[in-house]
Parts: structure tokens; C-alpha cells; sequence
């Protein structure tokens, strides 16, 4: 072999390894998941059956501690895109005076770990008296991704042509509607995309619900994957699979639907030449 | 985009059709409610707890006994315990170990490796190697744990597959607990970093390079002199960004290991948990969740220090 030829298969090789390390790791979820009788070791199914699939679906709790998740993730999302539109109106179209120092201030906000103040945030939560309660937890859980929103948002926003606005006004519209009827439908695809990744990091949280959430029967599915792990996971492998990958295909499907927003881009352009 | 943006705002402000001074009030009336129902929320979930960690970090409240109904204001004794305590001392260095090897090291190099290995590749190679590292960081972070405890357990994928080639099965999570919640880390975190380092490397200019390689570079040459130069200013923002992110691991560990066996996995996250609601010791459990805010503060400022944004 050459040289040159070498230089070309090296990339190929090492690329390809490190593809099936990253894989490896997946393929015991996904082939006990299928498998009944599945243990701690890595065994190809001999059957493909959707047994395991079929009893952690049909447990009461499982489907209860699932719809939670949807309801904690879901509302979240719509509370954080809705605030975010809002403030990040302001922040696209005037100059105010302490608007620098504000965004810096929303920038620093999306680095900080959420991890650090869970201590002090069960203490609020008692004295605000909202422990155990679902509604403050979707609260907690949008504040904390409001940073990155307003952010993204605000970006998004800069990209809309204000003639197209104007001319809104012009036709009578308030500010409000011109941001209802004009703004927002433009902005759909960065409105989704705010919603998919905070939906994404609600969905995925255990410490926070794991924190603030004590009745068993208000878990969301993060939790309750926990427990089913410490109760019967070491025994029933199959199942605990099965769970793992039902839990893991919302957050897999909206990352591929992000990508698809994200590929189209804004085309804002022809919009304003008409 | 960003100069589109300028100019939006600069042609708003030149249209101005009332009288000035009502417009302005106006204007900053309507941002006001605009602005209201986000800083509220983040006012009372965000600023708030900030505030009150470090309030709760001078005190000596707890979950039970007398200091439950009673918060007391007790100084710096939280502080002082926690510089005596060789606890918090062992959860600082299993922190600093736990950054730097994944994070630092693990994540950015890989990251960059897979970045700079995918430049230039087929389309379709490209994009079932990156779909395949991105599972990793889409899969919900239980799920990441419940995967590497199949996978690195004594009977384990990785014991079959070093079996096949004669290394005797190794009890991974109790003998080197720290090594695998650290491969668990790096395996979840590591496309983001490729990601940052995909839009860097696109973002080196062809001229350069082609410049170089007229004069006779090696790759290796151009990688040191050219590629990495460029895109400093990249690789030390995602080293932070990097960084905030796995100092807030949580669930990872605490699910893998839970902190254990004994306390070889005990990062700062694990040790504030075990304070504040194993040994009910909230108070002292704040006060480790300063120390861990102020890091992340630190950090923070660093970060958009760094990111040098137009705002």
C-alpha cells in the first residue's frame, strides 16, 4: 500500500471504531429489550418479542409515571416559549437602556448548573408551601430553562424583517397582534425548536422532580425508571430494557425533528421583496 | 443575521411618529409587561434560590430535631466545619479528577478527533458515525447509566469482549468506579463538543490551509500552526461550557454508582445530596452548594467573557 492510500483508509478505520464503541454500549437496551428471558450480558434474541414492551406498557403505574412526564415536560415548554416570545420582543426591537447588561445577564444565567441550588430550592419550595406539587415543579423546570429560551428566541426574532410589522400597523394592528399574526407564525420554526430542547431537558430530568416530588403516584417517568431499576431491574432485565427505550424514543424523535427546522433555516427574504 | 438585527433596531427607533418623549414612555411601559411574566418566574425560581444559598449557607437549618422549626443564624460555622471536614476535601479531588478527565480531556479531545477525522469524509460515512455518537447524547442521562451498568457489570459487554481476546472479567464499577463513571460521561457528552468543533473546523478558511500546504506543510504541521491557532478562541469557550455542564452531573453517578463504593465517586453534587437530605443537614448542605455555585459562577463569567457577544 502507499502512502497516499494509507493516509486515505486511516480516517475510515479509526472512524469506523469509534462508531462501534459508541454503539456498543446501546446494543445490550436495545437487544434485551426484545428479549423475554434477557440477563446482564449481551445475547442476540432468538425471537423478537415485544412481551417485555407489552407488560411495562400495561402496568398502571408505568403509563401514569409516563403521562406525568408528557404533562410535566409539555407544559413547561408552553409556559417557557410563550415568555420567552414575549420578552424576547423587547429585547429584538428596542433600545433600551439596560438591555446590555440585562442579556449578559440571561447569557451568564444559561451557563450556571442547576444542580448547585436544588439544596436551596427545596427549601423555597417548602416555605412557599409547593413540595409535592406538579404545578410548581413544571414552574421550576421552565424558570430554569427561560435563560437559554429568551436567548434563542430573541436571536430568532432578530432575523424577522420589521417591514413586515409595519405593515401590520399601518393596517391597524397593535403591537400585540403585529407579534401574534406576524411575528409569530414566522417564527414557528424557532418557536418549535425552543420548545423540542426544553421538552427535551424536562423529559430527560431526574434530580429535579427526584427533589421536589415525593408521592409515588405524582412521579414522572425519570423517577419512576429509577425505582423500577432498584426494585426489579437486577431481576428483570428484559423489562427494564423495554422501559429504558420507550423512555429514551420521545427525545429521539423531536432531536430528528429539530434537525429538520434547523436544516430548513429562516427564508425570510422573499417575504419582504413581494 | 446579526447585522440584519442592527438594523432592525436602529430603523425602529428612527421611525418615530408621537412626540418623543410619550413614545419612549410608552415603549418602555409595554417592554416592562412584556418582559413581566419571564423575570418574575425567573425572579422567584432562578435569582431566588441564588439569593437564599446564600443565605441557608449561614445557617444551621435541617430536616429534623429543634434546627427544623428554629432556623438559626450561625456564621461562617458551616465553613469552617467544611474546611475541617476531610469528606468535602475527598469530594473537591474526586470533583477536579471527574472535570478533567471527562470533561476536559475526554469529551474535547474526542470531540475534535471526530470532528477533524469527519472533515472531508464520505457523506454517508459521515453521517452514521455522527448519528451514532449523537445517541449518546440524546439518550436521557438514567438511561446512560442503566446502559454502562449492563456494560460494564461483571458479565458485562465489555467482559465478553475482552474475554475474547484472554483478559480475565473485570468487576468494573466496584474496581474502577471512578474510570467507568467517567467513560459514561465522555460516551454522553462527547457529541457536543464534535458538534461545536464541526462548525469551527467548516469555519477555517480553505485559503489558509492551501497557502500552507504550497509551502510544504504536513498535516501535522498544519494542524498545530494553523487549524488549532484559529480555533482557539472555540476550544477554550467549549473547555468552559464543558465544564459547567459536567460539574453539574448528577443523575449519572448517583445512579451508577451512587457515589460509591465507599467514597471513590463522591463529586461535589453527590456529597451536597448526601448532606442535605441522607444526613438531613441542610444547612451544611447549602453551604457545599455555594462552594459549587461559586465555581459556577466563576466559570460563567469566564464563559461570556470569552464568547466576547454583541448584545
Amino acid at each position: 500500500m502507499t502512502r497516499r492510500t494509507l493516509e486515505k483508509v486511516i480516517p475510515y478505520i479509526v472512524l469506523s471504531f469509534l462508531g462501534v464503541v459508541f454503539l456498543l454500549p446501546l446494543l445490550w437496551i436495545l437487544f434485551s429489550s426484545f428479549d423475554p428471558h434477557a440477563t446482564v450480558s449481551l445475547k442476540v434474541p432468538k425471537t423478537i418479542s415485544m412481551e417485555n414492551f407489552a407488560s411495562v406498557l400495561a402496568d398502571k403505574t408505568n403509563q401514569r409515571s409516563l403521562l406525568i412526564g408528557v404533562f410535566l415536560s409539555l407544559g413547561q415548554a408552553m409556559i417557557t416559549v410563550v415568555a420567552a416570545t414575549l420578552a424576547a420582543y423587547p429585547l429584538s426591537r428596542y433600545q433600551l437602556k439596560y438591555k446590555k447588561p440585562f442579556l449578559l445577564t440571561i447569557l451568564f444565567m444559561t451557563s450556571l448548573p442547576i444542580t448547585a441550588v436544588m439544596v436551596p430550592v427545596y427549601q423555597l419550595f417548602m416555605f412557599l408551601n409547593l413540595q409535592d406539587s406538579l404545578l410548581g415543579t413544571m414552574l421550576f423546570l421552565a424558570s430554569s430553562s427561560l435563560p437559554y429560551a429568551i436567548w434563542m428566541t430573541k436571536n430568532f426574532m432578530d432575523a424577522v424583517p420589521l417591514e413586515l410589522e409595519e405593515s401590520a400597523w399601518i393596517d391597524g394592528a397593535s403591537v400585540l397582534k403585529g407579534l401574534q399574526k406576524v411575528v409569530a407564525p414566522l417564527m414557528i420554526p424557532g418557536m418549535f425548536t425552543v420548545a423540542i430542547f426544553t421538552f427535551t431537558l424536562s423529559w430527560g430530568n431526574f434530580f429535579v422532580p427526584y427533589i421536589l416530588i415525593q408521592s409515588p403516584e405524582k412521579l414522572p417517568a425519570s423517577v419512576t425508571i429509577y425505582q423500577f431499576f432498584g426494585q426489579y431491574g437486577m431481576v428483570e432485565y428484559g423489562k427494564l430494557a423495554a422501559f429504558s427505550l420507550i423512555y429514551t424514543i420521545p427525545p429521539i424523535i423531536l432531536y430528528m425533528i429539530s434537525q429538520r427546522f434547523m436544516s430548513e433555516g429562516f427564508s425570510f427574504g422573499g417575504a419582504t421583496k413581494g | 443575521m446579526n447585522v440584519d438585527a442592527q438594523k432592525n433596531i436602529h430603523g425602529n427607533v428612527q421611525r418615530v411618529s408621537y412626540p418623543r418623549n410619550r413614545k419612549d414612555h410608552r415603549l418602555i411601559l409595554r417592554s416592562i409587561l412584556f418582559l413581566f411574566p419571564a423575570c418574575s418566574l425567573l425572579l422567584v425560581f432562578f435569582v431566588g434560590p441564588i439569593l437564599l444559598t446564600f443565605y441557608f449557607a449561614f445557617t444551621n437549618m435541617s430536616l429534623t430535631g429543634t434546627a427544623a422549626q428554629a432556623i438559626e443564624f450561625v456564621g461562617f460555622k458551616n465553613f469552617m466545619y467544611m474546611f475541617s471536614d476531610p469528606n468535602f476535601r475527598v469530594s473537591i479531588v474526586k470533583t477536579i479528577v471527574f472535570l478533567v478527565f471527562s470533561a476536559v480531556i475526554g469529551q474535547q479531545v474526542l470531540g475534535f478527533i471526530l470532528a477533524l477525522l469527519m472533515k472531508e469524509r464520505n457523506r454517508t460515512f459521515r453521517r452514521i458515525i455522527g448519528t451514532t455518537v449523537l445517541a449518546g447524547w440524546v439518550t436521557p442521562e438514567i438511561v446512560v447509566a442503566f446502559a454502562f451498568f449492563a456494560f460494564l457489570n461483571e458479565q458485562g459487554t465489555l467482559n465478553t469482549i475482552l474475554q475474547s481476546i484472554g483478559i480475565k472479567p473485570i468487576a468494573w464499577l466496584f474496581t474502577f468506579p471512578m474510570v467507568s463513571v467517567i467513560i459514561a460521561n465522555i460516551w454522553h457528552g462527547t457529541a457536543f463538543s464534535m458538534l461545536v468543533f464541526q462548525s469551527a473546523l467548516d469555519n477555517v478558511p480553505k485559503s489558509l490551509e492551501e497557502a500552507a500546504i504550497i509551502d510544504g506543510a504536513t498535516r501535522w504541521q498544519r494542524l498545530w500552526r494553523i487549524t488549532i491557532p484559529v480555533i482557539k478562541g472555540q476550544i477554550v469557550t467549549n473547555m468552559v461550557l464543558v465544564t459547567l455542564q459536567t460539574l453539574g452531573v448528577f443523575t449519572l453517578i448517583y445512579a451508577l454508582t451512587g457515589g460509591g463504593p465507599g467514597m471513590s465517586t463522591q463529586t461535589l453534587p453527590i456529597y451536597m445530596y448526601n448532606q442535605a437530605f441522607v444526613n438531613y443537614q441542610l444547612g451544611y448542605g447549602t453551604a457545599i452548594s455555594l462552594a459549587m455555585l461559586i465555581i459556577g459562577i466563576i466559570a460563567s463569567l469566564l464563559y461570556i467573557r470569552l464568547l466576547k457577544v454583541k448584545v
